[in-house]
């Protein structure tokens, strides 16, 4: 096993090798570079500041520089943030999307399970109909209307809650931009669990079930809840992709100090260690969440193992 | 009947979702001791070390942190800083600082002469890449310091005592005092920097001099000043915390102001700005600014190369009045002249065609056109690259419309992304007719006026005239203020019969500013120190 989960790892580092190089080259062959302005600097002051981050040497020997520094766990200083480190910046703003992600996902899990289930049960009738009127405009909206929608009704009409994220504010400078990434995801699984409960609920097992006298509630939570959510369950990748794209949108939106916002700032101002520490930061983490599915499918079936 | 059960869940976790959203405390309840002035930012300070920042609004930051040899009054006069009095030898090359007595760091340690002559050495030391190195080029030995050919020590800063620091120059510069409020020459403190290196920036290692101390900085989302109780004025200062909010985008901004979270935004949303006037007509600022929106030539390409008579047809045949009015719409002005209107001891040249009304400047530009030799047989077809934005993009489709109905010009509309468009300017090679803008660093014609000379490198059109130069180098060996006006004056009037560019409108600074704020000034170079402002008592209840 541990030697599998080796083998793997080792297996992962041409793939980050290769996304580092063209990362690395897709960044500097876009045009300008991190200190262009409208106010150009006079050359032996751009020369001084080429010369500060070895920006006049050949790019080959940047990248040298660059991976170097990598293997020592460092991914640079920040072009546009002069006081602070890639690693730095990367380390204050990932436990921020990650909380924005998880608690996103987790509502959206909850609420679209429990109203698909609802709905399946209560099939045809003007709530089910409802649920999946709610659910459908819900997928048909983006974030980037509902986001505002949202902030112009909670904060700014009724001042429930704050408008955008600021260090004055507990908890609830999440609710909003937590809602706007969820809602999407909230309709999508409402709609994957109706039919599958719908499916299920048909099925021959739920009738014998039903047959030996069980109530609807132990028919469902004890036969037809795990087989329906099945198709959830492998939802849950997309869903986590489609949560990390839409954070992006979200960050910008509420102005989140999150990894999507710099990922964005960074691309913008050209500030090429950053999209690259940002890069190799969320390719490794996909290795790793590979990895660690591969590893646990492992254990699950014995025989991927083996092989 | 169990059904009900999974109906119980649901609602179950939409009243867990209620009670999140309602449970968690107050936004306003921590605020109640001290008074906390809440200021939106659009974008993070690139560094609080006053000589790597660049950008607007670390300026803004610095200024409430740090504190120049001058600083500006609310409502934009030079006044004292941390030099209490000043004296300027004759010959204006010669300038004597006195630093306050009771000038202290936010350490409680004494602002001397020496730290002046420290931080203006290491502003010009090619070592600290100092974006803005060049702007204290007239002190004697500065351009050699920058370019590495002369050690830091050699720069004309001389602190005679603790408290006299003499600034020698080359030539006089009549806007020295006025640079001297720019963040790029506050004090850095020696022995925070001696014992941090690179950083010494961050909060509970910063050491600064101004009204204000850093608590913390978290980039992306605020910056945390709190009162520096060392700071000469300290009794005069009225709010006890700054907090900085960085708000990239201008809708989410006015959206936290009507909430009630920031007290003062950097700008106004174009596309609701109209609304705005009417929902705020109290708290909405709009006040000329130095800066200025225009479209330049590339000279250094045909069409454009040496056809004068071309570009100032293009340049007559738009109707400024339509853009500020129909477009930009925030109380922009029109522009005639390269300087804005506001400067000091300045008084801008015009376009000759300023004077006349849109149907007379049309049928010249007409005959322009026909000089420069295009005319129905010959028709002109050019290209006009902006940097992609909903304003630039219909400006420039207005101004394609009136060359076209005009002239009979036919545009090719590119946008690019910002900074491609600038590599393009650069590099003069693609670009025809290209969106720029300036704003001044300080408050004198130079700021405007130098970057038209032969060889700047902001002189994105390329524009080179011995006759502009040689007034402008005349201009610099005045000192005078009156005769110097005269050249400069009659600098812009070289620049503007030339037409290498064509100024659209002067920009406005835009902010709403709350009601309870009092002490707020509105001037053309938008400072808004925030140990001028106080909080009227109705800010402890919000």
């Amino acid at each position: 096993m541990l030697r599998y989960a080796l083998l793997r790892l080792l297996g992962a580092i041409p793939t980050l090798f290769l996304v580092i190089v063209l990362a690395f080259l897709m960044v500097h062959a876009a045009p300008g570079g991190p200190f262009d302005d409208e106010r150009v600097l006079p050359a032996e002051i751009e020369e001084n500041i080429a010369a500060a981050y070895h920006l006049d040497e050949p790019l080959h020997k940047q990248f040298i520089r660059y991976l170097s520094g990598l293997v020592h766990g460092d991914l640079g200083p920040s072009y546009r943030y002069r006081d602070h480190t890639v690693g730095e910046l990367i380390g204050t703003a990932f436990p921020v999307s990650l909380k924005l992600g998880a608690m996103a996902m987790l509502l959206a899990l909850v609420v679209g399970v429990a109203a698909g289930s609802f709905a399946a049960l209560r099939r045809n009738t003007l709530l089910d109909r409802s649920v999946m009127a709610v659910a459908m405009t819900g997928i048909s909206i983006p974030i980037f209307v509902i986001a505002p929608l949202l902030v112009l009704l909670l904060a700014v009409r009724l001042q429930w809650l704050p408008a955008g994220w600021s260090g004055n504010v507990g908890a609830t400078k999440f609710v909003l931009p937590v809602i706007a990434l969820a809602l999407p995801q909230i309709a999508y699984i409402a709609r994957l669990t109706r039919a599958s409960m719908i499916d299920v609920l048909a099925s021959d097992f739920v009738r014998t079930a039903r047959a030996q006298g069980l109530g609807t509630t132990a028919v469902v939570r004890y036969h037809a809840l795990k087989p329906a959510l099945l198709p959830v369950l492998s939802y849950m990748g997309p869903a986590a992709a489609a949560i990390l794209t839409g954070s992006v949108v979200v960050e910008e939106i509420f102005g989140i100090p999150g990894l999507g916002q710099f990922f964005v700032r960074g691309a913008l101002n050209r500030d090429y260690t950053l999209v690259l520490g940002i890069v190799v930061f969320y390719a490794a983490l996909v290795v790793l969440l590979n990895l660690v599915v591969d590893i646990l499918y492992g254990v699950i079936d014995p025989r991927i193992r083996q092989r | 009947m169990k059904a009900l059960r999974l109906g119980a869940l649901l609602a179950a976790s939409i009243v867990l979702l209620g009670a999140l959203l309602f449970a968690c405390s107050d936004p306003a309840s921590e605020i109640a001791a001290e008074s906390v002035l809440h200021r939106g930012l659009s974008s993070d300070p690139e560094s609080l070390d006053p000589h790597k920042a660049r950008s607007v609004q670390a300026a803004e930051v610095l200024r409430d942190i740090g504190e120049g040899l001058l600083a500006y009054s609310a409502t934009g006069e030079l006044v004292a800083g941390t030099a209490s009095e000043w004296t300027i030898s004759e010959d204006g090359l010669t300038y004597t600082f006195r630093i306050r007595e009771d000038a202290r760091w936010s350490s409680g340690e004494l602002v001397t002469a020496p730290h002046f002559a420290f931080s203006l050495r290491r502003l010009v030391n090619p070592a600290t890449a100092a974006f803005y190195a060049q702007m204290l080029g007239d002190i004697v030995n500065a351009k050699d310091i920058i370019s590495g050919e002369l050690p830091p020590a050699e720069l004309g800063v001389e602190a005679i005592d603790e408290r006299t620091l003499v600034i020698t120059l080359e030539r006089p510069t009549p806007y020295l005092l006025s640079l001297l409020t720019a963040p790029s020459t506050f004090p850095v403190h020696p022995g925070s920097i001696a014992e941090h290196g690179d950083a010494f920036t961050r909060a509970g290692n910063l050491v600064s001099n101004g009204a204000y101390k850093l608590d913390a900085w978290e980039p992306g989302s605020v910056v945390e000043l709190s009162r520096n109780e060392y700071y000469w004025n300290n009794a005069g200062t009225a709010i006890d915390n700054v907090w900085h909010h960085v708000i990239t985008q201008e809708m989410t901004e006015l959206n936290r102001y009507r909430a009630g979270e920031i007290q003062i935004t950097g700008s106004v949303p174009p596309d609701n700005f109209a609304q705005v006037r009417q929902e705020y007509p109290e708290e909405l600022h709009i006040a000329p600014y130095l800066g200025v929106y225009y479209y330049g030539f590339n000279l250094t390409k045909p069409p454009f190369r040496d056809s004068p008579q071309l570009r100032e047809a293009l340049s007559m045949a738009i109707d400024r009045d339509v853009l500020v009015n129909s477009i930009t719409g925030r109380g922009e002005e029109p522009a005639y002249s390269w300087v804005p209107p506001g400067v000091d001891n300045y008084e801008p040249r015009r376009f000759i065609y300023a004077e006349q009304n849109q149907e007379e400047r049309n049928a010249h530009a007409r005959r322009l056109l026909r000089e420069a030799g295009y005319g129905p047989d010959t028709p002109l077809q050019i290209e006009l690259r902006y940097n992609t934005s909903d304003t630039q993009q219909k400006i420039a489709l207005a101004v394609q419309s009136m060359w076209r109905e005009v002239l009979g010009v036919e545009t090719t509309l590119v946008s690019e992304e910002f900074q491609v468009l600038l590599a393009n300017m650069r590099d003069r090679e693609v670009t025809q007719v290209f969106r720029s803008s300036w704003i001044g660093d300080y408050n004198d014609a130079h700021t405007f006026l130098s970057i038209m000379e032969s060889g700047n490198p902001s002189n994105m059109p390329g524009y080179e005239s011995g006759k502009f130069d040689d007034l402008m180098r005349q201009a610099a060996d005045q000192v005078e203020p009156d005769r110097r006006r005269l050249f400069l004056e009659e600098a812009e009037r070289v620049l503007l019969a030339d037409h290498p560019v064509i100024p659209l409108y002067f920009y406005v600074s835009k902010h709403l500013v709350s009601p309870e704020v009092q002490g707020w000034g509105d001037n053309v170079l938008d400072y808004h120190y925030s140990q001028h402002l106080s909080l009227a008592p109705t800010a402890a209840t919000r």
